[in-house]
């Protein structure tokens, strides 16, 4: 059986008044190619279809989708990994605002990564060369710096589509913690501070939809428990 | 930073935390009525009214009444934040469950202390 049935969401604000799945068959000739390639033969049939991608290997984080209910990378997820019964349903990561097809309106999550101030704060007199971090100082940022800002796992966090404008979501907890965790920064009360209210961070209910998804392999429930953690020793 | 006045503590942090004490707190009240039941197969209402006669049993079990007051005020606080999008219903409901844990928590009192 190499014909895959292909079910992909549909939304052209300009001609549709609803979204729509569409169907098609594809013909994979029995390879077991990425999601991302077979989008790309699928365009060759209807050119109208409109996704993001840019890299096709893991590394822009511009592709990603729910492929058969599962949120990921398109570029890197093989057929193998997510066909069942020889289907395959394509939707737009979900909670976020859809502008064409699988295209989908990132700005409510770009907002919470800038909430967290993710660049280097320091008060101290800069060096003349550069500051300097010991090996040990550095592999605390290991498994944070990694993230690609792709928002698989903010779109599959449950906290995150109740409250995408209050809750910062995992991805820039995870980003906020690569900057608490930084020796070089100077600004960890004030990062602190910002995500001490009910919402900005404690709507984490560590269930871990994040880690399930993220492509990366990165870990923001962890990361949100070590802010706890900073928090809870700051304030106690 | 998001500010909300009708959150109690105005403070993730202390609701965090309030939800963890509490909790540990009516899981040793619990396991202590388990056991005392247990202990206490043929229970007649002198020994029961015995128990609670006690200075120590009414304040050991004021502070279970008093942690789930806030542990369920926290706890549907934050689900009606997450699920209730319309501000009227919201504060409605935020209104009906403060009366009625506060009524609860009249009442437990007088249960303790009265009679
Ligand atoms: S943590 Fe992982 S899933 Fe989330 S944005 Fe970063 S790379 Fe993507
Ligand atoms: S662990 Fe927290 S951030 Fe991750 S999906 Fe669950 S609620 Fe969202
Ligand atoms: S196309 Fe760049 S991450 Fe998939």
């Amino acid at each position: 059986m190499s014909t895959l049935q292909i079910s992909i969401y549909r939304y052209n604000p300009e001609t549709d008044s609803v979204p729509y799945m569409q169907e098609f068959q594809l013909d994979t000739q029995g390879r077991d190619i990425m999601v991302l390639n077979a989008l790309e033969m699928i365009k060759q049939q209807d050119s109208s279809m409109a996704y993001r991608r840019s890299c096709r290997e893991g590394v822009c984080g511009s592709d990603g989708m729910n492929m058969n209910g599962k949120n990921g990378l398109a570029c890197v997820t093989p057929l193998s990994e997510v066909v069942k019964d020889n289907k395959l349903v394509l939707r737009p990561l979900p909670g976020l605002p859809v502008i064409r097809d699988l295209v989908v309106d990132m700005g409510v999550f770009y907002k919470q990564y800038e909430s967290i101030q993710p660049y280097l704060q320091n008060d101290t007199t800069e060096p003349t060369m550069e500051r300097l971090q010991s090996p040990e100082e550095r592999e605390k940022l290991d498994g944070l710096y990694e993230c690609i800002l792709c928002a698989c796992c903010s779109t599959a966090c449950p906290s995150f589509w109740w409250n995408p404008d209050k809750f910062v979501g995992p991805a820039g907890l995870l980003q906020a913690y690569r900057f608490l965790a930084d020796s070089r920064d100077t600004a960890t009360r004030e990062r602190l501070e910002r995500l001490e209210d009910p919402f900005s961070l404690f709507r984490c209910r560590g269930i871990m939809n994040c880690v399930a998804v993220c492509p990366k392999g990165l870990n923001p429930t962890r990361a949100i428990g070590k802010i706890r953690e900073m928090l809870l020793s700051n304030a106690t | 930073m998001v500010t909300n006045i009708t959150n109690l503590g105005r403070s993730g942090l202390s609701d965090w935390l309030i939800q963890r004490v509490s909790a540990i707190i009516l899981a040793i009240y619990a396991v202590f009525m388990v056991l005392y039941l247990l202990f206490h197969p043929g229970l007649d209402y002198a020994t029961w009214s015995g128990l609670f006669s006690q200075t120590w049993m009414r304040i050991f079990s004021l502070l279970a009444f008093i942690s789930i007051a806030a542990h369920a005020w926290v706890g549907l606080w934050t689900v009606s934040t997450d699920y209730l999008k319309q501000a009227g219903a919201r504060f409605a409901f935020q209104a009906v469950v403060m009366l009625a844990i506060f009524v609860f928590l009249v009442w437990g009192v007088q249960v303790l202390w009265g009679a």
